[in-house]
Formats: structure tokens, C-alpha cells, sequence
């Protein structure tokens, strides 16, 4: 698989945006790192451009989730992408482009509702599950003046591959 | 442009192909328009429409192969589709010229005698589709233009001949989760489709469009809003989600005028979260084909809380009951009963329904009505699970059942010994994300020796004739012919079979590229009767082989990409 820094064209997330919870009773509002729970489930997010506060929902692929685990459980590449133990992917699964919206707690797991493809947070998204062809693309974040932020672009392709 | 390079799309790759294949140019040319004349009618020779008549039987009078010498088929041609995921379209052919669709969009068609391409369409999505079932059923022909429907909720009208664009009509948002699997159907100067996306929150419809033009006919809402009857079975604004998708093509009576439509889920899945019967979700219902009038219904199960989508349309068949003939509709349903209905010009009634496969959910039908009554404790709820038989995937899902006049029996796929157990939570609705608010299980029944069966059923007497067993899952629809037997692949062995019709013995199979969840269909050409099918495993095929492996502790691969097969006998 090919790494590149950020996906050609996606213009966010973008290298100093904010994360902003994508819905529920703070949708619109900043993430701060206590926000995500180590015992909680996962957090959707949008990407906000720090200086136009413009949030980027216009697409899906721009949906981040923002998972939180211990700093030891993380591999190499994970860790280099964390902040404070939070790591952050594209919500979108590889497969056919569903929400990867379900959380399996007891294995720390990211799941796709539609076909049960299952993706490892700990170790840069990879698939440990289901029909998915390529892993989840990873976000680099981290954290300044309290506030969780994007350090970079997406690692990977997003969203369904073609069959 | 003369004639001859009229018949030509601009693509380079089809130009090529065409020029090196002079009969295929000789096909397009004399092109026979598909009149409903046709369509009512079809000849043995073509298999017009997806079930290969509007009645929806899966049927064809030819009998040129037939039990006696059906060993001796073989393959004559394989296409493939250089495409991945579940490949659930037949082969549609007229006069020679054969039109498949593949999962994103893709249609083909291909000298149906030769396997030549004549030309591709290949359909451009949206990147941030959303679409969660990636797959197609096929085309639908009227007059010299193909129809199909796609992923990103637009029906796209092509030049047979050439596969150009004529127009592209929209008829749904999808970045709000509207998308569309089905074949469309064509019927007096209409080609009439549904939406898929049960599972994302959308409020159903079947839409007609102008075959001509492309434009809006009319649209008839599968949920009624406020102040259309049925809306009441809705607490407050949980109409405007309320799902009741529709996956499959419709079925058509031209003397009734009417067409017929299996409706999916309420949404979100749980019943609790929306108290009330729900209207019209896992019903057929029945719409006027010129007006989109809803004249009549018959829900299958209210306040659905299984994931027991009836998206099958059911058969239209005449049948008999103590001496007593009448016009019935057939459903072998998702939720594990058969379901014979009669069909009027302003009604459908219920006659009688009974398990196919093991069902522990309903305690009674009433005798009048078929309106079920439950057993609670395997209702599931909003943090209350509940185990329940069949599973979530129904005794058999959309792949189609079959009936052949001849022997007068309907040949079911189903899924026997599966349960599961499902719990729902509290689910916020969001435009485009998924809305089922379930967390589903699977599990197979101790000391089950087998999952797939090829049911058959005696219409006239309700008798269940015969059964053949596979270990693997069925999910393959069905085709019958005047030659006695019935093909079928649907198992993750990846082989596709031929029955004999009367006893359900396995008479010849092939094994193929991949597991077949194609619809097969079966068409002749200068007096050579050929079966065709495609074989391209995927969709929930595949996600019910995963939770089978679970259980089983086994580990089943089934190679994935589409592969057109066509077969003959032996000269």
C-alpha cells in the first residue's frame, strides 16, 4: 500500500484544524483532549478551519472518529500519529463506505455495522476483520493550548475502493 | 452518420470491439424494439425483464435441455466483468444481444451467442456515495432503450444499440441515504423503481419516470404522510424516517393494471421506538400503474422488529383452493412463512400462511385477517434483547423463488436452523448515517446439520413436495424451465446447479469462479438453448458466511469478481 501524507484534493482535514463534535448535544462545538473518554465510546468529528471556523461536513470523508487508549497499547506508527493517547481515523469503512459507527469494547475495536469489517485502533487502523479491503486511513493530531488538533493530512484512500 | 456508425458509442474500447465483430454489428441493426405487447407476452427465445415476465415466476418454456440430457451441459462462454462484490443481476437478452449489470454501476452488453462485448457503460459515482449493499439486479428494456438504476439514487436511460446516454434522471438524494439495487420495471411507456435504504433512515417510494423523457410520472410514498391513510399508525414525526424501502422490481398484471411491490423495514428497527403498526413496511402493496394510486395492501408482520425486510414481491399466480380458483400472490417471506394472498382489482385478501423454515415468533395468525400475533419475549425492545427464529436474515431474503406452471410447483431459497438474537438502544437520526439502532446476532441451532435448502411447494394443495439440503447457506435465486428443471448456485461451495424439477435431485453442476448469488436466466439463439448466470460472491452472502464461520468455528473462503457464465449442451 502506497502512504502518502495527505489525499490529493481533500482539503481538509488540514494541517491546524480543529475537530468539532459532527452531532449530538455539542454538535459544532470544539474538542478539547478530556473530551474523549478513555471508558467511552468513540467521538465523531468534523474538521474546522481554525481561522474561518468554516467545518468541513460538506463531504462524509471528511468525518473523523477520535478514539482514546492507553499510550502503551499503541504501535509505532499509531503513537507517532497520537496525542496523549488519542488517534484519529476516517469514519468512513473501506469496504462499501458505511459508518464505522459500532465500538467493541471489550477488544477496543472500531466496527462496521453493515458487514462487521473491524478495524484496529491501536495499530494504524488496521483490519483485523470482515470483508474490508484496505485499513482505516489514519489522522495525525495533536494537542495545543488545550485544544486537540489536526497534524497533518490523511494517511491513506477514503471511503469505498471500487470493486 | 450512416446506419453503420450510428450503431457505434465514441469509447475507443467499443469502437474496437464492435469493428472486430461483424454479427454483433448485424445484432444492433436489426434491434426489435420491446413493446408491452413483448413484455406481456415474451417469447421462449428472449428473457425480457428480471424474472423473465411480469408475473415474476423465473420461468421458461424452453425444453430443449431438459432432465434427460442436462449432464451434458457445458460452458460455451465466461466474461469477466473485471469487477468485485456481489453480482446479482441476470443475464437480460433480446434477440441475441444480452445486457448484465455488475455491483458500482457498470452495464454490459455482450453478444449473448459469441461472449463479444458490444459496448460498456460504466457509471461515474460519487466518491462519498453512500450505498450499503454495492451490488445491481439488472436492467429493464422498453423500445430500443436499457434502463438501470444506481447507487446514487438515478435512474440512466441507454441507446440499446449503443449504449449512449438518452437521459439521467435523479430521483432521490443520496447523500441522505437514498440509493437503488433493484431492476427497474417497464410498463406502458413508464420505468417504474424504488429506494433502497431501509437501514439510513429514508421514508420509501416507488417513482415513475417517462421512458421517453425521463421525467416524473408520478410518485407513490411506501410511509404515508400527514392526512393519507396510515399515517396514523405513526407516533408523531416518525413517519419522515420510517424506511418501508423497496430492494426488488416490482410485478405487474396488466389486466388489473396494477403493479406489486415488497416493502422493507420500519426504521429504526426496534418496534418500541415507534409504537404502532407502520404502514406500509413488510407489506405488499398494490399501485395503479398509470396514476401510482396505493389501492391495496397486506402488511405481513406490524411494528417489525427483526430485520425481516419482505422485499420480495410476491408471484402472480392463478391457484386452486377446495376446488375454487382465483388469482393469488405467493410470498415465501423473510419471516419464515408462505404467504398465499388474493389479488382484486381494489384488494388483497388473505387466504392462508404457514412456516417453511423453523419460526418461534408467532404465537397465531388470525384466521380472517393473517395478522399475527406475538410471542413478547421474542419481540426484542430498546435494551431488552430477544432470541428469535429465523435470523435477522428471514427463512429467505431477496433472492427470488421460483414457479413453473408445468409441475406446478414453487421452488424456495431458503436458510433453515439460523436464529439470532438482536437489542436495541436509543438511535438519533442524522441525514445519510445508519438508523437501525440494533446491535444483531447470529447463531446457528445445536446440532443443525445443515443451513441451505431448495424447498419445493405444491401451489394447489400447500404441500411442501420435496427438499434438497446444503451444508453452506443458499443465497441463490432461482430459475425453472419447460425441460423439467431448476438451476440454482447460492452456496459458498461456488457451484451452480441443475435440479430435476419433480424430485429435487442434483442432476448436473459446474463449479464456478466464485459462489453464485446471480439470478440465472435462460434465453436460445438459432435453435440453441443456452443457461446463463453470473457468479461474483459478495453482499450479505458473504456477511452471513462470516457469522456462520463464527459459530462453526470454521473458516470458508470464497473467491471474489463477477464472471458471466453461459452454457450449452454438448454439440
Amino acid at each position: 500500500m502506497t502512504r502518502v501524507q495527505s489525499v490529493e484534493g481533500h482539503e481538509h482535514p488540514a494541517d491546524g484544524d480543529l475537530l468539532v463534535f459532527s452531532f449530538g448535544g455539542r454538535e459544532g462545538q470544539v474538542i478539547g483532549p478530556d473530551d474523549v473518554d478513555p471508558e467511552g465510546s468513540p467521538i465523531f468529528a468534523f474538521p474546522m478551519d481554525a481561522d474561518s471556523r468554516h467545518i468541513a461536513s460538506e463531504s462524509r470523508l471528511n468525518e473523523v472518529i477520535l478514539v482514546r487508549l492507553e499510550p502503551a497499547d499503541l504501535s509505532e506508527e499509531s503513537a507517532s500519529r497520537s496525542a496523549l493517547g488519542i488517534v484519529a481515523y476516517s469514519a468512513v469503512c473501506t469496504h462499501t463506505g458505511c459508518e464505522v459507527s459500532d465500538w467493541e469494547e471489550d477488544t477496543k475495536r472500531l466496527k462496521c455495522p453493515c458487514h462487521d469489517s473491524e478495524f484496529d485502533p491501536s495499530d494504524n487502523g488496521r483490519v483485523v476483520g470482515g470483508p474490508a479491503p484496505l485499513r482505516l486511513a489514519a489522522l495525525p493530531l495533536r494537542v495545543a493550548d488545550g485544544v486537540l488538533s489536526v497534524a497533518g493530512g490523511f494517511s491513506g484512500p477514503l471511503g469505498a475502493q471500487d470493486p | 452518420m450512416n446506419r453503420l456508425t450510428g450503431l457505434l458509442a465514441p469509447s475507443p474500447l467499443v469502437l474496437a470491439a464492435v469493428l472486430t465483430l461483424a454479427p454483433a454489428i448485424l445484432v444492433g441493426q436489426t434491434y426489435r424494439p420491446v413493446t408491452d405487447e413483448r413484455l406481456v407476452s415474451p417469447e421462449p427465445e428472449n428473457w425480457l425483464s428480471y424474472r423473465g415476465d411480469y408475473n415474476g415466476w423465473g420461468y421458461s418454456s424452453l425444453d430443449q435441455i431438459d432432465a434427460s440430457n442436462v449432464g451434458d451441459l457445458v460452458p460455451v462462454w465466461t466474461f469477466s466483468t473485471g469487477v468485485g462484490g456481489g453480482h446479482e443481476a441476470p443475464p437480460i437478452v433480446n434477440d441475441g444481444v444480452m445486457y448484465v449489470t455488475t455491483p458500482g454501476n457498470h452495464v454490459l452488453a455482450i453478444d449473448a451467442r459469441t461472449g463479444d462485448l458490444l459496448w460498456r457503460y460504466r457509471h461515474e459515482l460519487p466518491r462519498d456515495r453512500i450505498a450499503f449493499h454495492d451490488t445491481n439486479r439488472g436492467v429493464a428494456l422498453f423500445e430500443d432503450k436499457v434502463y438501470t438504476a444506481t447507487l446514487d439514487a438515478r435512474v440512466v436511460a441507454l441507446d440499446a444499440r449503443s449504449g449512449e446516454v438518452v437521459w439521467n434522471t435523479s430521483v432521490a438524494d443520496n447523500s441522505a441515504g437514498y440509493y437503488m439495487t433493484l431492476a427497474p420495471l417497464t410498463a406502458r411507456g413508464k420505468v417504474m423503481v424504488g429506494v433502497s435504504g431501509g437501514e439510513l433512515g429514508i421514508r420509501g417510494f416507488v417513482v415513475a419516470l417517462d421512458t421517453e423523457t425521463g421525467e416524473e410520472v408520478w410518485r407513490t410514498h411506501t410511509v404515508p404522510g400527514p392526512g393519507e391513510p396510515g399515517n396514523d399508525t405513526w407516533p408523531g414525526e416518525s413517519w419522515r424516517t420510517g424506511g418501508a424501502a423497496v430492494w426488488l422490481t416490482g410485478h405487474y398484471d396488466p389486466d388489473l393494471g396494477l403493479t406489486y411491490w415488497g416493502t422493507g423495514n420500519p426504521g429504526p428497527w426496534i418496534g418500541d421506538q415507534r409504537p404502532g403498526d407502520n404502514l406500509y413496511t413488510n407489506s405488499v402493496i398494490a399501485l395503479d400503474v398509470d396514476t401510482g394510486e396505493l389501492v391495496a395492501h397486506h402488511q405481513y408482520h406490524w411494528n417489525g422488529s427483526w430485520d425481516w425486510d419482505e422485499v420480495s414481491t410476491p408471484l402472480l399466480i392463478d391457484l386452486e383452493r377446495g376446488g375454487r380458483s382465483f388469482a393469488g400472490l405467493v410470498h415465501p417471506g423473510r419471516n419464515g412463512y408462505l404467504w398465499i394472498l388474493k389479488r382484486k382489482e381494489n384488494a388483497i385478501e388473505f387466504v392462508d400462511a404457514q412456516p417453511f423454515v423453523h419460526q418461534n415468533v408467532f404465537t397465531s395468525l388470525d384466521p380472517e385477517t393473517g395478522r399475527p400475533t406475538y410471542d413478547e419475549d421474542r419481540k426484542p425492545g430498546t435494551g431488552k434483547p430477544a432470541d428469535f427464529c429465523p435470523s435477522l436474515w428471514g427463512g429467505k431474503d431477496w433472492p427470488p423463488a421460483a414457479y413453473n406452471p408445468t409441475t406446478g410447483l414453487l421452488y424456495i431459497p431458503a436458510n433453515e436452523n439460523l436464529c439470532g438474537t438482536s437489542v436495541g438502544e436509543e438511535v438519533e437520526y442524522r441525514p445519510g448515517r445508519a438508523f437501525t439502532g440494533a446491535d444483531t446476532e447470529m447463531t446457528v441451532r445445536p446440532g443443525a446439520d445443515h443451513i441451505g435448502e431448495l424447498q419445493a411447494w405444491d401451489m394447489n394443495t400447500g404441500e411442501q413436495v420435496w427438499t434438497t439440503e446444503f451444508e453452506s447457506q443458499n443465497w441463490g435465486p432461482v430459475l425453472t424451465t419447460g425441460g423439467g428443471l431448476v438451476f440454482m448456485g447460492g452456496t459458498s461451495d461456488r457451484y451452480f446447479r441443475a435440479f430435476d424439477a419433480n424430485t429435487g435431485e442434483v442432476l448436473w453442476r459446474q463449479r464456478t469462479n466464485s459462489g453464485v448469488i446471480g439470478v440465472p436466466s435462460t434465453y436460445e439463439i438459432d435453435g440453441v438453448q443456452y443457461v446463463a448466470v453470473q457468479s461474483g460472491w459478495g453482499v450479505d452472502a458473504a456477511s452471513m458466511g462470516r457469522r456462520i464461520d463464527g459459530q462453526r468455528g470454521t473458516s470458508t473462503f470464497v473467491p471474489e469478481g463477477g464472471v458471466v457464465w453461459v452454457f450449452a449442451l454438448r454439440r
